[in-house]
């Protein structure tokens, strides 16, 4: 019995230990200077374990008396956000290293906030679910606040802790909650207690649970921590906050109002669909005004998020299915526009100003026109990938009946077109006056180039990502 | 090859831009020169291409024809085929693309760039023509506002940033709203497969949203949503306030393409979605669209008018043509259905044209205030005929295309409404009255202005632009039934579809009443 739990764990144990060697080798040798090699290894292994967890595992399993649930939907979370937290560590290398940044614990507290979401994504019962995400949010504090000697980057981790451990808290209070009325944390045992309509205790449970989650995919009204973190954190840490923990986070919420929730659609229905629509309008409006790019990536997350959480919200395996195409589809596009934001830097200094960007396309029009890929697939404009992601939510949510979601939705989206517009404009009709020096490392630029090259060739079949995604749905919502 | 014809002309224009933007390199006078040969030879062989659908094609058969269907992803089809209403759109574009290169043979900012969205905006106009997946139109009717905005933006006049933005946002909102309209229908039906949808009824029982009683149903409501999307691109009256910035601020190339290809892709979409899937909304709102047609076509007449910038007359002038199509639409009978294609045809062909004309002496001169011109006839014989030629099609003379196209529209309404016929009838004489007051004071008149002195007649490449675009004018004019009968059977069906369903739905509730 043990030693098949060890089995079904195995891709975290290995993850765990490698955290813990690389630690212990890093401090006892010659500490920073291993930290580069430290970051390939890291990225290796993390992609490895991607491969390895996408490829071999096979069905449903059980391990820790239902504590730990393996399945597709575990699988396919696991995998984007594992390949995203390789990617995110690579293109982010060089940027480490010029800004002297770069030490041996970044790589392995991001394997620790790995290990943190691959926990919670998987998560049967309250226990590991707050296990998951307190060793996902410690460590994402830390690298918060990595940049020591800077103001805005110790202000971003302290604030993101402060607002982390209230958000914890009150997870944790709905939990308790929770407990208290289904007697127990296991899921199984919540969703037989909910069944044929869940009491008053409960529904507070699951209301406050769902805030403590909202926080961490940064859902409004819980968005306030998320423009000041991204703003002050080192970007290639703002690059991981937008892309794996919301995976993550997203994973996680999904879970919980499935699994444990399942017998009470209706009640977190109406909540999510809340959240969607504001939090669509809030990233949409809020993004226009917004002239440093960090800042108005930190909307547009915002934003998306709201879309992923109109799919959840249609509370049926195609919402599920199309909220993980979605995040699939946003977590890529993420990774190449930061691969680019790491690059843009004027004479040696970082700049973040996005008319910056003003002549970029006539300098180096085959970065612009990746970019440009990027922010037309970020609006939602077809033939780009993004568009598909869009219309997979909102055929969820209509199927659903929840037409007026979708309504605002859309109109939200044309709102939010305006700003991935600026950057277009500013690249393609700006005039050119003292612009960004382009220069790009070989990683990042891959990154982009990739990105943007699946963003226009997914058209022909979004690389099977809709199969997987539904055969993974299927095994969330039965 | 035979069986992906209708692939191989929409895609064939991608494939050159691919591979220019993949093979091309440098920005030198041979780089440029060779971006717009390699432009030109991929048009023009598409067209050639395309004149193969036309042999193949066969008028009588009212159904889709060239189909090709393959598997696509979430649950989607590839699917496309043309019929009687779409087949002479798809030549349309494929016409005047080779025209619009060959028209922007002087541009010397960023060649590469500007020949790659062109082609780009070609496959994706036609591949709009020949969808036959709502999600697949929607995806080309939608990738179209990128280049466009990237030309209207990159190589558009002064104010073109504003203008970029405007036009985007604007068609944008409107087509998202056809997105949720679509996937409502794709949850009712079941499927995006537009032959079969086309067959599916949509319910028209009133329903009641928050206290609304929403007459014809499912239907108005899905109807609206199509008609928010189809009347900005049209685009209607009081929707149309895009056209006039954008057009004034896009270069030549890029306002014929806008006005002689992008703006019938609203007519077309009311005659492939609104009429024959909503009949009864359709025909609820029949009087609604009318009237706003009639508005728009006086309305912008006179606002025509008064313009000083001779590309906003033009586009002012194209709202009101567009008027007439819409009118003719909604007539939902054959002549104005027929007059309505044959409008938007011959308008692609004219006013097309009549950008060109102004393209002309405004890479002369710089300008396009009609003051700043006057006495071209003395300099300019050759530009004076063609321009007098153009400008009698606009208003509709007999003998042109324009005329037939009028005409139709006029007669269509008349059976259903005389009023209407009336007012609209008033336009024909305002648009006699603008367009011959811009021609007076652009072409004739003494030649005072000092910098007209040493303008110079129409190049012999300027010349050979204009030929096939005079002859399909004045063969259209002569010889109307060349495209008619295309046309013909498969409007035919249309309006007898429509008539039983809207009569069915009558006498249902005609029966529903008595009892």
């Amino acid at each position: 019995m043990f030693a098949s739990d060890i089995a079904i764990l195995l891709p975290e144990i290995v993850l765990s230990v490698f955290a813990m060697l690389g630690l212990i080798a890093a401090v006892y040798t010659s500490k920073d200077g291993m930290a580069p090699v430290l970051v390939w290894l890291t990225a290796a292994l993390l992609a490895l374990m991607g491969l390895y967890i996408g490829l071999t595992g096979e069905g449903s399993q059980v391990a820790f008396d239902g504590m730990f649930i393996s399945d597709g939907f575990s699988r396919f979370a696991k995998v984007v956000i594992l390949l995203s937290a390789a990617a995110i560590l690579l293109i982010g290398k060089d940027f480490m290293i010029r800004d002297d940044l770069l030490r041996f614990e970044y790589p392995m507290l991001i394997v620790l906030a790995s290990v943190g979401m691959m926990v919670m994504v998987s998560a049967g019962d309250l226990m590991t679910l707050y296990m998951g995400l307190e060793l996902q949010s410690l460590s994402l504090y830390v690298v918060a606040a990595m940049r020591r000697d800077s103001v805005r980057s110790t202000e971003a981790g302290l604030k993101y802790f402060v607002l982390g451990a209230l958000s914890s808290g009150i997870l944790l209070y709905g939990a308790s909650l929770t407990y208290g009325f289904a007697g127990t944390t296991n899921f199984a045992g919540i969703v037989a207690a909910a069944e044929g309509g869940a009491s008053l205790g409960l529904i507070f449970g699951l209301a406050f649970m769902v805030a403590g989650l909202a926080f961490k995919v940064s859902a409004a009204p819980f968005h306030m921590w998320t423009p000041d973190v991204y703003e002050g954190s080192p970007t290639p840490v703002t690059a991981f906050f937008a892309t794996a923990p919301k995976m993550a986070a997203m994973g996680l919420l999904a879970r919980l109002a499935h699994d444990a929730f399942g017998s009470v659609v209706g009640d977190w229905q109406q909540i999510i669909a809340l959240l969607a629509v504001l939090s669509m309008f809030l990233g949409a409006i809020a993004a226009i005004g917004q002239t440093d790019i960090k800042r108005l990536m930190a909307y547009s997350s915002i934003s998306h998020m709201g879309f992923a959480l109109m799919g959840l919200s249609a509370g049926t395996e195609q919402g599920v299915s199309a909220m993980l195409i979605y995040m699939a589809i946003y977590v890529t596009m993420n990774v190449g526009t930061f691969a680019f934001i790491l690059s843009m830097q004027k004479d040696g200094r970082h700049v973040t100003n996005i008319s910056r960007l003003n002549g970029f396309a006539s300098k180096e029009p085959t970065k612009a026109l990746a970019i440009l890929v990027l922010m037309f697939s970020l609006a939602g404009v077809p033939p780009m990938v993004g568009f598909f992601g869009k219309y997979a939510v909102l055929l969820a949510a209509v199927d659903a009946g929840l037409n007026l979601v979708a309504i605002l939705g859309v109109v939200a989206s044309v709102i939010g077109a305006f700003y991935y517009l600026r950057i277009v404009y500013f690249m393609y009709f700006g005039e050119e006056r003292e612009g960004i020096d382009g220069k790009m490392g070989p990683i990042a630029y891959a990154g982009l180039m990739a990105a943007a090259a699946i963003m226009l060739l997914g058209v022909f079949n979004l690389f099977g990502v809709d199969g997987l995604a539904e055969a993974a749905a299927a095994t969330l919502v039965r | 090859m035979e069986q992906s014809l209708l692939s191989i002309v929409t895609f064939l224009p991608l494939v050159a831009a691919v591979i220019m933007a993949v093979a091309l390199r440098g920005n030198d006078a041979a780089a440029q020169l060779g971006a717009k040969r390699v432009a030109f030879v991929a048009t023009a062989a598409t067209f050639v291409i395309s004149l193969f659908i036309l042999t193949k094609f066969d008028p009588a058969n009212t159904g889709f024809q060239m189909v090709e269907e393959r598997e696509w992803m979430l649950g989607l089809t590839y699917k496309v085929g043309v019929d009687g209403i779409s087949v002479l759109f798809v030549l349309l574009t494929t016409f005047l693309m080779p025209l619009v290169i060959a028209a922007c043979w002087g541009v010397e900012h960023r060649v590469k760039e500007y020949m790659i969205a062109l082609l780009v905006l070609e496959s994706l106009m036609i591949g709009v023509f020949v969808a036959l997946d709502l999600v697949l139109f929607y995806l080309f009717f939608e990738a179209g506002l990128i280049p466009m905005f990237l030309i209207i933006g990159i190589w558009g006049g002064k104010n073109r940033i504003y203008a970029a933005f405007k036009f985007f946002l604007y068609t944008f909102l409107g087509s998202v709203l056809m997105l949720v309209a679509m996937i409502a229908m794709y949850v009712d039906a079941g499927t995006t497969d537009i032959p079969t949808l086309l067959t599916h009824q949509f319910s028209s029982d009133t329903v009641s949203i928050m206290g609304w009683h929403i007459v014809g149903g499912m239907q108005t409501i899905l109807w609206i949503a199509f008609f928010a999307s189809f009347a900005v691109k049209m685009p209607m009256w009081p929707v149309h306030t895009w056209l006039p910035d954008a057009h004034v601020q896009a270069p030549t190339a890029g306002s014929v393409v806008l006005a002689a290809i992008l703006l019938k892709m609203g007519g077309y979409g009311f005659l492939r979605f609104s009429l024959p899937m909503f009949p009864v909304a359709s025909d609820l709102m029949a009087d609604f669209v009318m009237w706003l047609s009639v508005i728009a076509i006086i309305y912008t007449s006179l606002v025509a008018m008064v313009q000083e910038d001779m590309k906003k007359l033009i586009a002012y002038s194209s709202v009101a043509h567009m008027g007439y199509v819409t009118m003719g639409i909604f007539a939902a009978n054959q002549q104005g259905i027929d007059g309505a294609i044959f409008q938007m045809i011959s308008h692609g062909f004219v006013s097309g044209a009549l950008f060109l004309c102004v393209g002309v002496i405004y890479d002369r001169m710089h300008t396009r205030e009609i003051d700043a011109y006057g006495g071209l006839v003395n300099r300019m014989p050759a530009y004076a005929l063609v321009f007098m030629l153009f400008t009698m099609a606009n208003v509709g003379l007999p003998g042109t295309s324009g005329f037939v196209g009028e005409f139709l529209t006029l007669m269509g309404v008349f059976q259903v409404n005389t009023w209407i016929a009336v007012f609209a009838a008033t336009g024909v004489i305002l648009s006699a009255a603008y367009a011959l007051w811009l021609y007076r004071r652009v072409v004739f008149g003494d030649l005072i202005k000092e910098s007209l002195k040493s303008i110079t007649d129409m190049t012999p490449r300027e010349r050979l632009i204009f030929a096939p675009l005079i002859v399909m004018t004045l063969l259209l004019g002569v010889y109307p039934s060349l495209a008619l009968d295309v046309i013909g059977p498969a409007v035919e069906n249309l309006v007898h579809n429509y008539d039983v369903a809207v009569g069915q739905t009558l006498s249902d509730t005609a029966v529903a009443a008595s009892h």
